[in-house]
């Protein structure tokens, strides 16, 4: 069932002006079932185990369960993403468990400048893309 | 049937795709196209967020030059593709990309994305192009740039492409339809750039129960960039280098850092080293077996040859690399210091970009450091970005590039303003995630420079022209509610095919016929006919797919894309009489190189009669 939703837990992102997981899915995969206002996965086979709806969901409540044609039973992998870190947990089928914790971007969200505070300008018939030569640190784009 | 509206949208350049070349290609054109006064618009089948390859994240840029360091230079990234490629390979475009990759990797790190620095404050590698990184949130971090330059008016996501829109034998855009909500869209541009990755689930997977899913290239990449290109009647190349990767077996996980960061070997269930016992095949494969690196196709190759002697498993020897780094260290505080920062390397390169890799260990205790893992060959997948090389035949820049290999503007396409870029571009491989970004925004500069020279007129598009098409896209969910209640169960139906049988009717011809993982990746000509034949069947067959939804629409069209994608695999595969990279795959019945087939072959589509026409390329050197 690669990703699965836990009905307790999923409240359907009713506060919210889209379902979160659904609006995610890159494979489009996660729909809202509208009259139990609980989200599902309708075709684990095609899942990737991408873990994009995991990390989106407001309330936790999606998780993953390895893919049963190859997977034993008993392990999770859980991450806890926040603006700028991801922490994972990882619970191995004999009860260990390791903990890891990685940064994900070092400016605010939201705020990735374009032209990166680079020099932009240069015209359109020249080698030079927008950002360049600056962003080279070169003097100009090579060429033959 | 369900009442689609038709959303009529006009445009300049329209962004076919979200992934790594359409967010360059957005955050390029955005530039040029306000001091030209255009309008710009992409459209993803998913969202920008994380679509495409690289919607999980990342562990490593693999493309970087260090040309501001002198580290390398251009024609030592040349030398090196052209070789991995068994010398077929544009040097050109490979030149045009590594001339401006490095920037764009510099645009990265201002962007927010963490690159791992030593102590110098210098990027940390992990091989001579490859860079480590913290790439969790790679692909959130490069649309927010794109986004951001583009303006989200511009942006229609969960729109999926499914045909260009045609004007005589002229592209002038692109049509598709919602899968949220009720609309068939018409898109009409002056200019298109296709980048909507490469393939996936053309051949049969490994796993064909749940696990069908996880392909080590995404499952929802599905040939949208060949099939329009194809259907377009641009000139096609490179459609028999598909690729297959050895990674960790079943999960896929990368191999990358081990075998190139922590120098881990592979070994057979004999403990003998296939790249050692098996150096003489290597003789067997001209200049090609005897360069440095090895290519990826001749180390597959050889663990192919243990594997077919019944020397399987083949191992990731993980504990020796470890105790070897340990070993290294003299004083054990800091070889115990050292072993917890390499254990937390090697989860994190999985949590990055191959989460079922770390599922898979753990539900399977697996230490690395206790025990090594087996290592397999995937399945066979098309990926001009990566290591293979399948795509569109599209011009050179003007300076690097030899006179036959020019037409105007780089990264256009045979068709007259249709420009590729990323997995949609051929004979380029190895530009990866900064290399596909880079030349989306090569591509997206030349397709504005296009506009603003050739003022191409406005396209005017006549109605039934569009409501041929809208019949057309929306086919599948007629077909369905037409016959649906002729028989009890839904899913078997003798005036219907679903998607789903559909795609693994494709996927058993390509796999038996076509050299897939049951075929140990071997073919032969009879074979090849074979498949041919059952294509043409199947091809058929596709107007008769039914769906019940918009997403099982999608799903139709999807496989309907795949199957021109197998279509011109095959074909040319067959046309080269010779085994050029036999560790993508062998025919059997020409299983050696031949110096006479050291050429591109290309081949262009004929949509009016179905026809197909191949040919041979001279390779010319660029540099
Ligand atoms: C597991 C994995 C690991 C990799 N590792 C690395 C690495 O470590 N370093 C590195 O540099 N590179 C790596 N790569 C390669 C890199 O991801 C690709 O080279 C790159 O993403 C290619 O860019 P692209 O724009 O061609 O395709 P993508 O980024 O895949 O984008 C394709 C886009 O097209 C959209 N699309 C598809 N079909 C349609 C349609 N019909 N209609 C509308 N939109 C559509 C998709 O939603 C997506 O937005 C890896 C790839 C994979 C899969
Ligand atoms: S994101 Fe979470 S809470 Fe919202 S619908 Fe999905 S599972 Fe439910
Ligand atoms: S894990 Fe990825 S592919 Fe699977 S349902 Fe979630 S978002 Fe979709």
């Amino acid at each position: 069932m690669p990703s699965f939703v836990n009905p307790d837990k999923c409240d359907g992102c009713k506060a919210l002006d889209k379902t979160a997981c659904q609006y995610i899915c890159p494979n489009d995969l996660m729909v809202l079932d509208k009259n139990k206002m609980k989200a599902y996965n309708q075709d684990p086979s095609q899942c990737w185990e991408c873990y994009n709806c995991v990390k989106i969901c407001p309330t936790q409540a999606v998780d993953v369960r390895g893919y049963a044609d190859f997977v034993p039973m008993g392990a999770a992998v859980v991450p806890l993403r926040s603006s700028d870190n991801i922490m994972w947990t990882i619970k191995f089928r004999n009860g260990t468990v390791k903990r890891f914790k990685f940064p994900t971007r070092t400016t605010p969200e939201g705020k990735a400048e374009p032209a990166g505070g680079y020099q932009t300008g240069g015209d359109i018939d020249s080698l030079a893309l927008f950002t360049e030569p600056a962003s080279l640190g070169l003097d100009k784009v090579w060429s033959k | 049937m369900k009442n689609y509206t038709t959303v009529e949208v006009d445009t300049d350049l329209l962004i076919l795709g979200g992934g790594m070349s359409a967010c360059g290609a957005a955050v390029e054109a955005a530039y040029w196209a306000k001091q030209n006064n255009l309008k710009v618009t992409l459209v993803d089948k998913a969202a920008m967020d994380r679509s495409g390859a690289v919607a999980m994240g990342l562990s490593a840029i693999n493309q970087y030059v260090g040309l501001k360091d002198g580290q390398n230079t251009i024609k030592d990234y040349v030398d090196y593709v052209r070789n991995d490629l068994m010398g077929v390979t544009r040097e050109d475009l490979v030149a045009s990309i590594a001339r401006h990759v490095d920037s764009t990797v510099h645009l990265f790190e201002k962007w927010g994305l963490p690159i791992w620095k030593d102590k110098d404050g210098g990027y940390v590698h992990e091989g001579r192009w490859q860079l480590m990184i913290n790439g969790e949130s790679y692909k959130v971090i490069v649309a927010e740039a794109a986004k951001n330059n583009l303006g989200a008016d511009n942006i229609y996501e969960r729109v999926f492409i499914t045909e260009p829109l045609m004007d005589g034998d002229k592209c002038v855009g692109a049509v598709g339809f919602s899968v949220r909500e009720e609309k068939f869209y018409v898109f009409k541009a002056k200019a298109v750039l296709v980048c909507m990755g490469g393939a996936v689930g053309v051949f049969k997977p490994r796993s064909t129960g749940e696990g069908a899913g996880r392909a080590w290239y995404p499952p929802f990449n599905s040939a949208a960039s060949a099939y329009f290109t194809i259907k377009c009647g641009a000139e096609m190349t490179c459609q028999e280098v598909r690729f297959i990767p050895v990674r960790f077996k079943d999960a896929y996980g990368p191999v990358g850092a081990w075998f190139l960061l922590f120098k881990s070997r592979a070994t057979n269930a004999m403990g003998e080293n296939y790249m050692e016992t098996r150096k003489a095949e290597l003789e067997n494969w001209g200049p090609y077996g005897k360069v440095k690196p090895i290519p990826a196709n001749l180390r597959n190759y050889l663990g192919m040859l243990d594997i077919m002697e019944g020397k399987g498993p083949i191992y990731m020897r993980t504990e020796e690399a470890i105790a070897n780094i340990v070993k290294s260290e003299k004083d054990p505080a800091t070889a115990k210091k050292k072993l917890k920062e390499l254990e937390s390397e090697a989860w994190e390169d999985f949590l990055d970009m191959t989460i079922s890799q770390s599922i898979l260990w753990a539900a399977t205790n697996v230490s690395p450091e206790e025990k090594p893992s087996e290592i397999a060959a995937a399945e066979p997948y098309f990926i001009g970005s990566h290591s293979g090389a399948s795509g569109a035949w599209v011009s050179g820049p003007k300076d690097i590039a030899p006179a036959e290999y020019f037409w105007g503007y780089e990264n256009m396409s045979t068709c007259k303003g249709i420009f590729c870029a990323g997995d949609a571009s051929g004979a380029s491989s190895h530009k990866f995630f900064s290399g596909s970004h880079a030349e989306g925004r090569i591509a997206a500069k030349a397709a504005i420079r296009y506009i603003v020279k050739e003022k191409p007129a406005a396209p005017s598009v006549k109605a039934d022209v569009v409501e041929k098409l809208k019949a057309e896209a929306l086919a599948p969910l007629k077909t369905y509610e037409d016959n649906v209640n002729k028989t009890t169960q839904p899913d078997v139906n003798p005036n219907y095919i679903l998607w789903r049988p559909f795609m693994q009717r494709l996927q058993k011809l390509m796999d038996e016929y076509a050299g897939g993982v049951t075929a140990q990746f071997t073919t032969n000509e009879s074979c090849l006919k074979r498949a041919l034949e059952l294509l043409a069947l199947l091809k058929e067959d596709s107007e008769k797919l039914a769906a019940n939804s918009a997403h099982e629409l999608m799903r139709c069209w999807e496989n309907k894309h795949r199957m021109y994608q197998a279509e011109a695999h095959v074909r040319t595969v067959l046309f080269r009489e010779e085994t050029r990279w036999p560790g993508y795959y062998f025919r059997a019945d020409k299983p050696k190189l031949d110096p006479a087939w050291e050429c591109f072959v290309n081949c262009k589509y004929d949509a009016k009669n179905n026809s197909w026409e191949m040919k041979k390329v001279p390779i010319k050197k660029a540099l």
